[in-house]
């Protein structure tokens, strides 16, 4: 494998708060190649958002990065000035947020501020920029892009909106894109042109993919490795393919369990039992998954190997399934 | 028997290059008012009834009118044509504005797209299911209080969050103050714009379950918009399928889940991406959509992209028709399949 796009080794991310320090990240590694997408997948509150916020260097100002590293190149972003930041943000490295309409100037028609975004990464003269906004708004499936661009947000549907980001994100044609969720809330066959469009730019400049998403079938057509999180570790690593057909980690294979794809009826549904710990919790247990785990042995309060990055298949457990 | 809510040729449109500000004024003003102006037809034309208990669903593309449509049958928007039955009163004449006061309001709910950017941030979570309370129900004191404390436990969410504000609380317990909020003053009627779209399966499984015993306690209605096919097939009766402002197909939800007739409904179940398959559909759409920018009336809303798309199809618009006992399809070839 060529050298990653992104290397993120050992991460570790702990909120201030008024009840006690939340360790929302621990010892988060993996890594994205070249044209590659990696889905990170997991529940809600597993800290998939404040691994992309730290990668980012947009953590809440009561976040705190209190071990790691994360190489873009030969830069490691979570030491980086703010000018080295600012000059990587949205040029190599694109985001799509999770709430993409309180991200829209609510004030200004969609095409400028797509153009805005085309001048100030300079990649095309200011004269072509309305034109090129136009094209981007085609390309994400709205309709009648020409009128649209004079459209206000409040004038778009949601999923329109949604779409809007994702045409900014991609406007500069970054070398990372970071996309939080960015198909929730789309119909699956606008899913599928905006899934399509990040991966024709993936192979055509080689665009290195994060693709953050509680959807587990989404990620399973569209990555070629899946990270599994729970609770602020990373507890799977595999190549999509295998995780599906052989997972290992007793919570990656419950959380395959609760989707809701072929059940006949509701009572079907599993849902996972118990909730994520507390993460102010000073009593921790190594594996943040053991109090909701029924294949615990013994051993599970020894401290675990994290998965190691790179690995095929790596897998954060003391009884792994095999 | 009269249905629950009875919606009748109803239409919403909206008047575009009418931008706020005093530029906007002017460019009204010198092109003669929103008569002159291209119009959105966000919704066009729509006819359907929902029966007492029922769950209807709503699916379609983003952008197609779902949100729009269950704001003009809650009544927070005002139809430009077109009657909303509730029983036998006709609301669609009285104003949003005037509605709002109405002590009908009760009997329809609405809880929306966002759940969390919904609430006031300022609220606690008891101040946010008291409210519909007071204005509605003109609850005080320890009658208000039992009743935000029963919807609260109906919704599952336990009473000591009662008092957290809407940022202490996890994506999925705001999910069901949301719904307790709608659910306090027992309407007949629950609108859900996208209830679950943020949450992930075990909490959306949580909240499914809660909705599907509220209907069976409280013997409410339901309209359901979602992205989530496999949701939808789940938790409701009918569904209702929209393309570009108009109902395309309607019917029985796994009937039209697992036979679609029309070609935009073939190509959007064929989408739903799969754990088992993890391919990428087969059925891909090609070709540009039409705008919804003042639409030929006369030319099949799904013209060129459809597959089957023939010259009749660009002459005359297909009705929505009975195909088959409790198929409704617009297409001028959807037939029955044996
Ligand atoms: N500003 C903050 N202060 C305190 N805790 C925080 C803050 N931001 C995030 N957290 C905590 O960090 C953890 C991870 O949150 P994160 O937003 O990354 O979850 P997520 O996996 O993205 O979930 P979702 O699927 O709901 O978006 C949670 O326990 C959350 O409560
Ligand atoms: N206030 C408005 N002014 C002008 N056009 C509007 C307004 N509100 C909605 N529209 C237009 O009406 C159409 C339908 O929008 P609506 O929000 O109902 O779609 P939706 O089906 O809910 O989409 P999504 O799935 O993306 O939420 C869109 O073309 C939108 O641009
Ligand atoms: S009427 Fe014609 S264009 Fe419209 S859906 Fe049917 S076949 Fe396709
Ligand atoms: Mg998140
Ligand atoms: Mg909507």
């Amino acid at each position: 494998m060529e050298s990653p796009a992104l290397d993120v080794d050992n991460l570790s991310v702990e909120f201030r708060t008024r009840s006690g320090v939340v360790r929302a990240l621990e010892n988060v590694s993996f890594s994205v190649a070249k044209g590659e997408t990696l889905a990170i997948v997991g529940e809600s509150g597993s800290g998939k958002s404040v691994t992309a916020y730290a990668v980012m260097g947009i953590l809440d100002p009561a976040g705190r990065v209190s071990a790691g590293s994360a190489m873009l190149g030969g830069l490691d972003l979570l030491k980086a000035s703010a000018d080295q930041l600012d000059n990587v943000r949205g040029r190599e490295i694109g985001m799509i947020f999770q709430n993409p309409r309180t991200a829209l100037n609510p004030i200004r028609p969609i095409g400028r501020q797509i153009a805005d975004v085309l001048i100030r990464h300079g990649n095309i003269p200011r004269s072509e920029a309305p034109e090129r906004a136009i094209d981007l708004i085609r390309s994400v499936g709205i309709t009648d892009p020409k009128r649209r661009a004079k459209a206000y947000p409040f004038e778009l549907s949601g999923g329109m909106c949604q779409r809007v980001m994702i045409a900014i994100a991609l406007a500069a044609r970054p070398t990372l894109l970071i996309a939080d969720e960015p198909t929730t809330g789309l119909d699956v066959t606008t899913q599928a042109v905006i899934m399509d469009l990040i991966g024709d730019l993936a192979s055509e400049i080689g665009m290195a993919t994060i693709f953050i998403t509680h959807d587990l079938a989404l990620a399973a057509q569209r990555a070629a490795r899946i990270v599994v999180m729970h609770a602020g570790h990373v507890i799977e690593n595999a190549p999509t393919r295998e995780l599906f057909e052989q997972p290992r980690h007793p919570y990656t294979k419950m959380l395959i369990a609760a989707t809701p794809d072929r059940v006949a009826n509701l009572d079907e549904l599993i849902s996972i039992p118990g909730a994520l710990p507390d993460l102010r919790r000073q009593n921790l247990p190594p594996c943040r998954y053991s109090e909701r785990c029924t294949r615990k042995l013994m051993d599970c309060d020894q401290p675990l190997p994290h998965v190691i990055n790179g690995s095929a298949h790596g897998v954060a457990c003391r009884n792994p399934l095999s | 028997m009269t249905a629950l809510l009875d919606i009748a040729e109803l239409s919403k449109r909206f008047p575009i290059g009418t931008a706020t500000g005093p530029l906007g004024r002017l460019r009204k003003r010198f092109k003669g008012g929103p008569d002159h102006l291209p119009h959105v037809f966000a919704v066009d034309d729509v006819n359907f009834t929902i029966q007492k208990g029922e769950t209807v669903g709503l699916v379609g593309e983003s952008g197609c009118g779902k949100s729009t449509l269950v704001r003009v049958l809650t009544r927070l928007l005002d139809p430009t044509e077109g009657s909303v039955k509730l029983g036998a009163r006709e609301l669609s004449l009285m104003s949003a504005a005037r509605f709002a006061r109405d002590p009908d309001r009760a009997r329809i709910q609405m809880v929306f797209q966002d759940a969390g950017e919904s609430i006031n941030p300022r609220f606690t979570a008891f101040e946010a299911i008291a409210d519909p309370l007071r204005r509605l129900k003109k609850l005080r004191g320890d009658a208000l209080k039992a009743k935000v404390e029963q919807a609260a436990t109906r919704c599952g969410l336990p009473l000591e969050l009662l008092s957290r504000f809407p940022h202490q609380l996890s994506g999925g317990q705001r999910a069901r103050v949301g719904i307790a909020r709608a659910v306090g003053v027992e309407p007949e009627l629950l609108v859900l714009d996208e209830p679950t779209a943020a949450l992930d399966v075990s909490v959306q499984v949580v909240i499914l379950q809660l909705l599907q015993r509220l209907k069976v306690e409280l013997g409410m209605s339901y309209v359901f918009v979602s992205h989530d096919l496999s949701v939808v097939r789940l938790l409701c009766d009918r569904v209702l399928v929209m393309y570009l402002g108009k109902i395309v197909e309607a019917g029985p939800a796994r009937e039209v889940f697992d036979n679609p007739l029309h070609p935009y409904t073939k190509a959007l179940v064929s989408a739903v991406p799969s754990i088992e398959t993890r391919g990428v559909a087969k059925l891909r759409l090609q070709g540009e959509p039409r705008s919804p920018i003042d639409p030929d009336p006369n030319v099949c809303r799904f013209y060129g992209r459809c597959q089957v798309g023939v010259d009749a199809c660009k002459t005359s618009m297909p009705p929505l028709r009975k195909v088959g006992t409790d198929r409704e399809v617009a297409c001028h070839f959807a037939q029955a399949s044996a």
